[in-house]
Formats: C-alpha cells, sequence, structure tokens
C-alpha cells in the first residue's frame, strides 16, 4: 500500500513537472515580474509601479486559469486529496495562484519542511538541479496570529527553509529567491484553523 | 502662535476634510471637567463648524463633560453673564470671519466662569481649508490649560487602509479627518514609522515584488530606498535623536536587527541570535532598543542596549507578547498580549513589572502612545472590518472610529510638531 503511495504521488510530480515549462514560456512571453525572478530595478522606485503590479496581478490571474485547466487532468496525491480541495476552491478570485504541489504547509509557529512535503521539496530541488537555467522564489506566507512583522519575519524563515531543501535536492543557490510576504496576502481571510492552515505555506513560483 | 503658523504651511497640500469617520466613545475619566463650547459667531457659513470639532476633541478624551449652552450664545467676553453659566467650570466663546484678504480669522476665548476670568484669548488667521487646523488648535488650548497636559489634537497619525489588493499609505488628523494618501499601491505597505520631528515617514513596501524600507518627506514628497537587500528588510524605527533608524534584515538569514542613517550609510548589526528578533522601538533616552523575539521559544518583548549586547526579557504573561512601544515618559510600554485566541492592547510598567490590560480583547494589535501619553492608538476590528480605536492609557476610555471604506491596519500615532 505505501509503495503504491508512493508511485502515485511520484506520477504527480512528474505530471506536474511537465507544465513547468509551458509556464515559464509563457511568463516570458509576457514579461511578468512577479511569474519571473524579479530583480529589482530603478524604473520600480517610483509611485509609478502602481501601474506596474496591476499588470501582474492581471497576468497572475489568466495563469491561475491556466494551472486550473491543468490539474483537472492530474490526480491529487492520495496523502494531499483533502489539501487539494480546500485550495483548489478559491476564497478571492484573482489572488489564488498555487497549484497544490507548488505549495507547502506549515503547523503553528513553526518553519521547518513537515514531512509529508519533503517528496515535493525533493522533486522541485531535481526539477531545478537539471534545469540551471530556471528560478524559482520560495514566498513565505504567515497566518495572522502575531504582528505583521513577526509574521514577516516567520513567513522568510520558512522560505529560506525550502530554499536550503530545494538545494539539498539539487538546486543551486543562486537559482533561488528566498522572500517573505508575513500576513500580507492570505490565501483565505477567515479567523479559523480552517483559513490559517492555507495561510501557514511557502509557494514555490516559478 | 508661530507653531500654528508653521503648522499651516506644513498642511497647505492636504486635501479637503471629508465626513467619512464614525465615531464612538464609552467609558468616562475619574474626574470630569465641566465645559460649554458656545457655537462660534459665523461658523455656520463653513462646512466645518469649529465648535462641533473643538467638542468631539475633548469628548474623546473623557475628561470632559459638555454641557449644552442651552440657547445661550455669547461671542464676546462682555456678552457672559457668568451666573447663567453655574453649571459649568469653563465656558469657550468666540467668533470666525472673512478678512478682506480672503482668509479667515476666529477669534477664541477660554473663561474661567468661577473665578470671572478669562484663561485664553487668540486670535488666529488661516485659508478657509485648514478650519479644522484651527479648532484643533483652540481643543489643545483648552486641554492643556484645563488639564496640565499638552494637547494631541493638532498632531497626526499614519496607517495602512487596504481594500482587496489595493493599499494606501495614508496619514490624517489625530481623528483620523483629513485623509491624505502619500503612496497607493497593489501591493501590501506595513510599518509605517514618523521621524521624530514629524516630516518624514519611513515604510515598508513591496512594491518591487518584496519588503524593502522606504523613508518619504511629507514636506516634499521625495523618498529614499533606505534597504533592499535579499529577503526582507522592515520593521524602520527612527532614534530619538532623528539620526538613525533600527531596521530588521535578512540578508544574513534569520531577522535581525541593524542600525542604519537616514541616508542609508552606516549599516550595522546589532543583534546576534538564530531566532527571529524584530520591532525593533527605540526608549526615550536612545540607550535601549525594546524589540520582539521568540529566543525563548515564543514571541516574547526584550529589551537590548543599543550598542548590542545581551538582552533582557521583559513579558513573562499570556502565549505571546508583540509590538512594544514606549510611553513617553519611558516609564512603560505598550504591546499586543495574544492570550486565549485574542489579541489585547497591555501596558507594563518597567519599575513594577505589572501588566495592566486596557482593552477588551479581539483582534487589537499595533499599539503607539499619543505624545502626551494619555492615548494609545491600535487597530482592532469591528464586523470583520479593520478599524482605528483609542483607549486612555488608564483603560477607561474607548474609542471607535469606522471609516467608510477599507480595512485599517498599522496605525502608529506621530509626534508633536517641532519648530
Amino acid at each position: 500500500m505505501k509503495k503504491l503511495i508512493l508511485s502515485v504521488v511520484l506520477i504527480n510530480l512528474l505530471a506536474g513537472c511537465s507544465y513547468f515549462k509551458p509556464k515559464k514560456s509563457t511568463a516570458k512571453a509576457e514579461d511578468t515580474p512577479v511569474a519571473t525572478a524579479p530583480a529589482p530595478t530603478g524604473e520600480q522606485q517610483d509611485t509609478g509601479s502602481a501601474t506596474q503590479a496591476d499588470v501582474n496581478a492581471q497576468t497572475l490571474a489568466s495563469d491561475t486559469a491556466d494551472s486550473t485547466a491543468a490539474a483537472e487532468h492530474t490526480p491529487a496525491p492520495i496523502e494531499q486529496a483533502d489539501k487539494a480541495a480546500v485550495i483548489e476552491q478559491p476564497s478571492d478570485n484573482a489572488a489564488v495562484i498555487e497549484q497544490p504541489k507548488r505549495s507547502v504547509y506549515f503547523p503553528f509557529d513553526v518553519d521547518s519542511i513537515q514531512d509529508a512535503d519533503k517528496l515535493v521539496v525533493q522533486a522541485h530541488g531535481a526539477y531545478l538541479g537539471e534545469h540551471p537555467e530556471q528560478k524559482v522564489r520560495t514566498e513565505g506566507h504567515a497566518d495572522e496570529r502575531g504582528s505583521s512583522e513577526y509574521n514577516l519575519a516567520l513567513g522568510q524563515r520558512r522560505a529560506n527553509n525550502t530554499k536550503k531543501a530545494l538545494v539539498l535536492s539539487g538546486a543551486k543557490t543562486k537559482q533561488v529567491e528566498a522572500i517573505s510576504f508575513g500576513e500580507e496576502k492570505p490565501q483565505a481571510s477567515g479567523h479559523d484553523e480552517n483559513s490559517w492552515a492555507q495561510n501557514r505555506r511557502v509557494d514555490i513560483s516559478y | 502662535m508661530l507653531r500654528l503658523y508653521s503648522l499651516l504651511v506644513l498642511w497647505c497640500l492636504v486635501f479637503p476634510a471629508h465626513a467619512v469617520l464614525d465615531i464612538e466613545v464609552t467609558g468616562a475619566g475619574e474626574h470630569q471637567i465641566p465645559i460649554a463650547i458656545v457655537p462660534f459667531e459665523g461658523e455656520t457659513s463653513y462646512d466645518q463648524r469649529v465648535s462641533e470639532v473643538i467638542a468631539n476633541d475633548l469628548l474623546r478624551t473623557g475628561l470632559f463633560k459638555l454641557v449644552d449652552p442651552a440657547g445661550k450664545a455669547p461671542h464676546d467676553s462682555k456678552d457672559v453673564i457668568f451666573s447663567e453659566w453655574g453649571k459649568v467650570e469653563a465656558l469657550s466663546i468666540g467668533k470666525v470671519s472673512k478678512l478682506s484678504n480672503g482668509r479667515i480669522e476666529v477669534r477664541f476665548r477660554l473663561l474661567d466662569t468661577v473665578k470671572q476670568s478669562e484663561l485664553v484669548a487668540q486670535v488666529i488667521s488661516s485659508k478657509d481649508e485648514q478650519i479644522r487646523a484651527i479648532a484643533h488648535h483652540i481643543a489643545d488650548l483648552i486641554y492643556e490649560r484645563l488639564t496640565g497636559s499638552s494637547g494631541v489634537f493638532s498632531t497626526r497619525i499614519a496607517y495602512i487602509n487596504r481594500q482587496g489588493r489595493f493599499n494606501r499609505l495614508v496619514v490624517a488628523d489625530s481623528d483620523g479627518f483629513g485623509e491624505q494618501t502619500l503612496l497607493a499601491l497593489n501591493q501590501p505597505i506595513m510599518s509605517p514609522a514618523w521621524s521624530p520631528d514629524g516630516n518624514t515617514l519611513a515604510y515598508v513596501s513591496f512594491e518591487q515584488g518584496r519588503a524593502m524600507v522606504y523613508a518619504q518627506s511629507l514636506l516634499t514628497q521625495k523618498r529614499i530606498l533606505l534597504a533592499a537587500l535579499p529577503g526582507s528588510n522592515s520593521a524602520p524605527a527612527w532614534s530619538p535623536d532623528g539620526q538613525q533608524l533600527a531596521l530588521v534584515l535578512t540578508h544574513e538569514g534569520t531577522s535581525q536587527i541593524y542600525l542604519v542613517r537616514p541616508d542609508g550609510s552606516d549599516l550595522r548589526r546589532i543583534s546576534y541570535s538564530d531566532t527571529i528578533d524584530t520591532e525593533p522601538t527605540f526608549t526615550p533616552d536612545g540607550r535601549y532598543l525594546l524589540f520582539t523575539s521568540d529566543r525563548g521559544g515564543s514571541a516574547q518583548i526584550y529589551r537590548m542596549p543599543i550598542s548590542g549586547g545581551s538582552a533582557e526579557r521583559l513579558t513573562f504573561e499570556g502565549s505571546n507578547n508583540f509590538s512594544p512601544r514606549l510611553s513617553p515618559d519611558g516609564k512603560s510600554f505598550v504591546f499586543a498580549h495574544y492570550t486565549g485566541g485574542k489579541f489585547y492592547i497591555a501596558v507594563q510598567d518597567f519599575e513594577t513589572r505589572q501588566i495592566q490590560i486596557l482593552t477588551p480583547g479581539g483582534w487589537e494589535k499595533k499599539p503607539s502612545f499619543a505624545p502626551n501619553g494619555k492615548l494609545v492608538l491600535f487597530a482592532t476590528e469591528v464586523q470583520g472590518r479593520g478599524i482605528l480605536a483609542t483607549v486612555s492609557s488608564d483603560g477607561r476610555v474607548k474609542q471607535k472610529m469606522t471609516s467608510q471604506q477599507g480595512d485599517i491596519r498599522e496605525p502608529t500615532w506621530g509626534p508633536f510638531y517641532k519648530r
């Protein structure tokens, strides 16, 4: 039984990898700073970048539609079936971005990768090792129980640990940028454990 | 007088005040001073009635009992019949008139009805749109004369207004009116921090895709990027002399505290832990920082000399404690106290180490003292919406300010305007 679960997980991870490429090329074609690893540029320093952010948001929204469609052909890993169901239910149409397999989740005030997510991170790390030109961001998030600054720090630590795990699995340090959004970009907005569980995560963003 | 004029120059860019707030006050001070604020002659020609702004300012402190003038309307000392004002200890009267050069002039007097004497008399002139600023100035005069403490009605607050993904960094009068937007983004903005002269705000913006610290002048709107190192750059706090800022950076690993000059030079690391150290804030003497750290296994408040070195844990009650801010006299600090699944605003005395919970509990975060130490501003939630609230530093008087749009986050009370 265990073997079966493992192979299902692996098949899914491979299926997941198969749409890394189309997504990457879409991102490049549209030149979206969020989807690619954004290097800070002088141009973005003025308030005019509000417009820039608008553009990003639209592109992300269309990305979501694409990847949701892709997900329909991909059976969810058994161990993550309930998570997948939750995540595919958008609380806010524009904000939900992630594939289940591109997010890892954490208990309250914990920043180490959980056993359930280790295979997912390893698969991303291995993919990055084979595609040294590919860059990703690990984007840390936290639930709202804490101050905004403490949560930014906690999200950063989650992102740092995810980056470390990716590097241990084959990625080069320079391929991965670890950043945090703290409690600023919740996936679910309720003051309840169901929402908080979705918000304590790191998104691996290609 | 000089102080007011400089304030008026500073605010020449402010948009007209809008009635965007619904203000609710509960509780009362132990001793309330009975006062009548007579409507000013000529005030009905303006959107903002001077006497109403003054009355609302005084009411929010819980220290005054506003007595209805009951139709009596003296506007000058000679018209006052003191025997008619037995129910009050003080009486505010005055006139608003238009000058030939288009400016307005407000004449104000504060009378002691017991001693039957004049306490304050002032003539103030300005542009029309400054009428609220004049009223706040008069409320400050009344508050100072009758309570002996400095008034904070002319000071300003800063906060973030969030509507969906849309975030605005806002500066407003201390009563939440007269909003001025400094920055509007479809990305998060966090942690506004006033320079001690009130002329610059440092803050965290995600406009370049991750947290970076900016400092923006309120006089010129010019801003500089203070910190953009890899990872997160956040939690700016000014030293009392304005010569340096504390920041939190993660380019060397986990969140650690650094000092930097306001022009971004001379960056120095001062905390060395492998845990989270964040939310630094200077003591009023500039010698110590209070900060939040999870070095003991849960988030608690610590104190450390600004030269670095060993830190002393200050909070022990509740599950977690966050966001310390010193009282202006340095004798206590306010913080967000998390226990039993709720956030409370609490204050702890340095000498006794006793904590006092000031608020009923809920989603109450980010407290900061008014510059006179008498009130604490914080963010709370009512029916799922983030709003501004204040509580008197003794916990007796509470006020909620509900804006019409968006969620209010990360409020911080500005300093007295210095000249």
